[in-house]
């Protein structure tokens, strides 16, 4: 048993991560850890950057992870990540990036994508990227379940700490009754992917 | 349960019965949460058009005797303080709990970085502040429980990362019944006029002073915290509020050390005893606290009188700006217990990304047409709080000043007033009821000239999509109350209400009245593309 369980959800807003972010903790409720959540709203939900930080553990004080913490990352979009990696480490942080970059007018970044995922490569154990977004757009249609797809490929690859099962729980626990059918499908979606990246 | 949802939980609790607010992010989910419980439960609930008008309209049900909560972010609380400071000393008829949300390091709000604990001061209203969505939840049935005794408002000050943080929450039944209020007349306690009201302040000094005691007499309040029996580094200690108690607790679990911690629950009034009791054998004592020093002030005074050799360590180690965290917290307490400590170097790349309006958002339109329309490097731009606000950043950078709601229409009138410029202000439809209208009027009224325009998206956008008096929700009895009513009730004759889209129209109507006399405003009419 771990003594602590550290993801952050890197994104844009209005990717959904509130959203992944209940989930999240739901599952870890449900797999009967103390569970802490730290999000932010308002200002910061119109397409700036966001992160929000789920903790797991026997019991946990703060609700932001500590830099180079981070057991799992989570970014939807690549050049995200970048900043994300304040909080990985090379020796304990998983990196899980959806192989999706937006450029809005107000990025400054000039590196390409390739550039960004060697620099994340340098800075965490291992870096899995995911063309999450194609395939929610390919499945259901709608490319806010992406995260919903990476989330459950993170359980199925044992990236997370949470049970196949219990993570489908959480997803129809958290989600609104009318959205659960796609978001069940992108679950079991993502069960094929397993062992393909 | 998030802390702000953990809020509302307490308020059941403490059998809340009227309940009022303006949207703003730490604390807009209170609202939202009670616009649904509302009605199932039978209890009032409304958005106010500002803070000030909720609070007063809270303290109006208070004052009929029913159990009453108010719910506002940190500015909000300026607006509403002309009216909380004097209803502080007349007191309350029944219990009064006020939410007030601050934002450390301004995630989400720019306006300043403030700590409304000054107001705790300056209003002498009992302050708590919680630290976990369980906190959250008790604390504000505690603050209903002294509201009550002591018939006096009582604040909760969360922050965002209590807002917002979410963890386990063990709950608590209530029992919940509606009665009907009656107001009581008694002059001699409710009407502020002069001699009575320096009698009013002698009573509430003596009040806060039997709430001094109060709480210093609780021993479920303001408690000393130790990690475990053993090893315990007695000459140290720390002293602690809010969410920073949390980073305090990570920190010594991380460098491994047994320092005792002192939690202060309530920050007004403070507990001097138990601070006594705690500082009194020490020789080193670090004060973690996000933003002002306020409780390293209080305390160092209070170690005058009681153990004169004691240092005192606090924004010399923490930092005055940003929120606090775990690293923050532990490279200060490696200080207090003189263990070297090597900061981590970030391997990161900073690289926010400023938010900007959503695909599609109508305010795209509206800025396209004044860059069409006018000369920007000539023309000065006001901005206001709100969606609108994002056009100070990239790509549109257009705003040249910046300040608090309301404030884009004023600010005009003085620049016409004093120069030859010409000057567009901007503001939103809920900001323009918030407290647009009395600068709208004076502008009319002294007759100065700058162009208004009302981006009118029919919507609270920015903290979720809250109603205001200009639209009409489903289902709900309310009138309408329309803007372009309100502009030509003050007299104003250049006024056109224009969908944003139609950019040609845009783009003729302010150059046309860019160059008017008198005050002119443009309705630029589009629903927000986020609501459903």
């Amino acid at each position: 048993m771990f003594e602590n369980f550290n993801i952050l959800i890197a994104g844009i807003g209005g990717q959904g991560i509130i959203t992944l972010t209940r989930v999240l903790a739901m599952s870890g409720l449900l797999q009967g850890y103390d569970v802490k959540t730290s999000e932010l709203h308002g200002l910061s939900q119109r397409g700036g950057s966001v992160e929000t930080h789920i903790r797991f553990g026997k019991k946990i004080y703060s609700p932001l992870i500590k830099q180079d913490s981070a057991d799992l990352i989570i970014s939807l979009e690549i050049k995200e990540g970048l900043s994300a990696a304040f909080y990985s480490d090379k020796s304990r942080t998983s990196f899980l990036i959806n192989d999706f970059s937006q450029t809005t007018p107000a990025s400054k970044l000039k590196s390409s994508n390739q550039e960004t995922i060697n620099t994340l490569q340098k800075t965490a154990k291992k870096v899995i990227i995911l063309p999450a977004t194609k395939i929610a757009i390919q499945e259901v249609k709608n490319p806010t379940l992406a995260g919903m797809l990476l989330l459950s490929y993170a359980s199925f690859a044992k990236l997370i700490p949470i049970k196949p099962k219990i993570m489908l729980q959480a997803i129809t626990n958290a989600i609104p009754s009318s959205y659960l059918p796609i978001n069940q499908k992108v679950f079991n979606f993502a069960k094929s992917l397993h062992g393909i990246y | 349960m998030l802390g702000n949802e953990a809020i509302v939980r307490g308020a059941l609790e403490g059998a809340v019965q009227f309940i009022t607010t303006y949207p703003g992010t730490p604390t807009s989910e209170i609202g939202d949460a009670f616009v649904k419980i509302a009605p199932q439960k039978n209890i009032y609930f409304e958005y106010s058009i500002n803070e000030k008008v909720a609070l007063e309209t809270a303290a109006g049900a208070s004052l009929s005797g029913l159990k009453s909560l108010v719910a506002m972010k940190n500015f909000g609380l300026n607006v509403a303080s002309d009216f909380l400071i004097p209803l502080v000393y007349t007191g309350i008829s029944e219990a009064l709990v006020v939410i007030v949300g601050d934002d450390p390091g301004c995630t989400s709000s720019g306006q300043s970085e403030q700590d409304s604990r000054a107001f705790s001061y300056l209003a002498r209203i009992p302050t708590m502040e919680p630290t976990t969505p369980q906190e959250c939840k008790d604390f504000v049935k505690l603050a209903f429980e002294i509201s009550e005794k002591f018939q006096i408002p009582v604040m909760v000050k969360l922050t965002t990362r209590a807002a917002l943080q979410s963890g386990i929450v063990k709950l608590d039944r209530f029992n919940w019944h509606r009665h009907n209020g009656k107001f009581i007349k008694n002059p001699h306690q409710f009407v502020i006029l002069p001699p009575q009201v320096l009698e009013m302040k002698k009573g509430l000094l003596l009040k806060i002073g039997k709430i001094k005691q109060e709480i210093s007499a609780r021993p479920n309040l303001n408690k000393v915290f130790i990690q475990s029996r053993t090893n315990i580094l007695k000459k140290l200690g720390i002293i602690t509020s809010g969410v920073s108690f949390l980073y305090s607790q990570e920190a010594l679990q991380e460098l491994k050390l047994n320092i005792p911690i002192l939690k202060l629950d309530f920050f007004y009034p403070l507990s001097q005893t138990k601070i006594k009791k705690f500082i009194q054998n020490l020789d080193k004592v670090l004060i973690v606290e996000e933003l002002e020093p306020y409780l390293e002030k209080e305390i160092s005074v209070i170690a005058k009188n009681t153990n004169p050799n004691l240092e005192i360590l606090g924004k010399k180690q923490i930092p005055l700006i940003g929120e606090l965290n775990t690293d923050k917290v532990i490279s200060a307490i490696a200080q207090l217990a003189d263990q070297k400590w090597t900061p981590l170097l970030s391997t990161a790349i900073i690289s926010r990304r400023t938010p900007q309006f959503c695909p599609g958002c109508p305010y795209w339109f509206i800025f396209q047409a004044v860059k069409k329309a006018v000369d920007v490097k000539k023309v000065i731009f006001g901005g206001e709080i709100g969606c609108s606000m994002l056009a100070g950043f990239k790509p549109i950078e257009i705003l040249d000043y910046l300040y608090c709601m309301g404030s884009s229409i004023s600010v005009a009138c003085g620049i016409k007033k004093s120069t030859n410029q010409k000057v567009i202000s901007f503001i939103g439809d809920s900001s323009f009821f918030h407290s647009g209208i009395p600068a709208l009027i004076n502008s009319a009224y002294n007759q100065s000239n700058p162009l208004i325009i009302i981006l009118d998206n029919q919507t609270t956008a920015m903290t979720g999509h809250q109603p205001h008096p200009g639209i009409k929700k489903l289902g709900q009895s309310m009138p309408i109350i329309k803007i372009e009513n309100i502009v030509k009730a003050c007299g104003i004759e250049n006024l056109k209400i224009i969908d944003p889209i139609k950019i040609d129209e845009m783009i003729s109507t302010i150059k046309d009245f860019l160059n008017k006399p008198r005050t002119s405003v443009i309705i630029a009419r589009r629903a927000c593309i986020k609501i459903k």
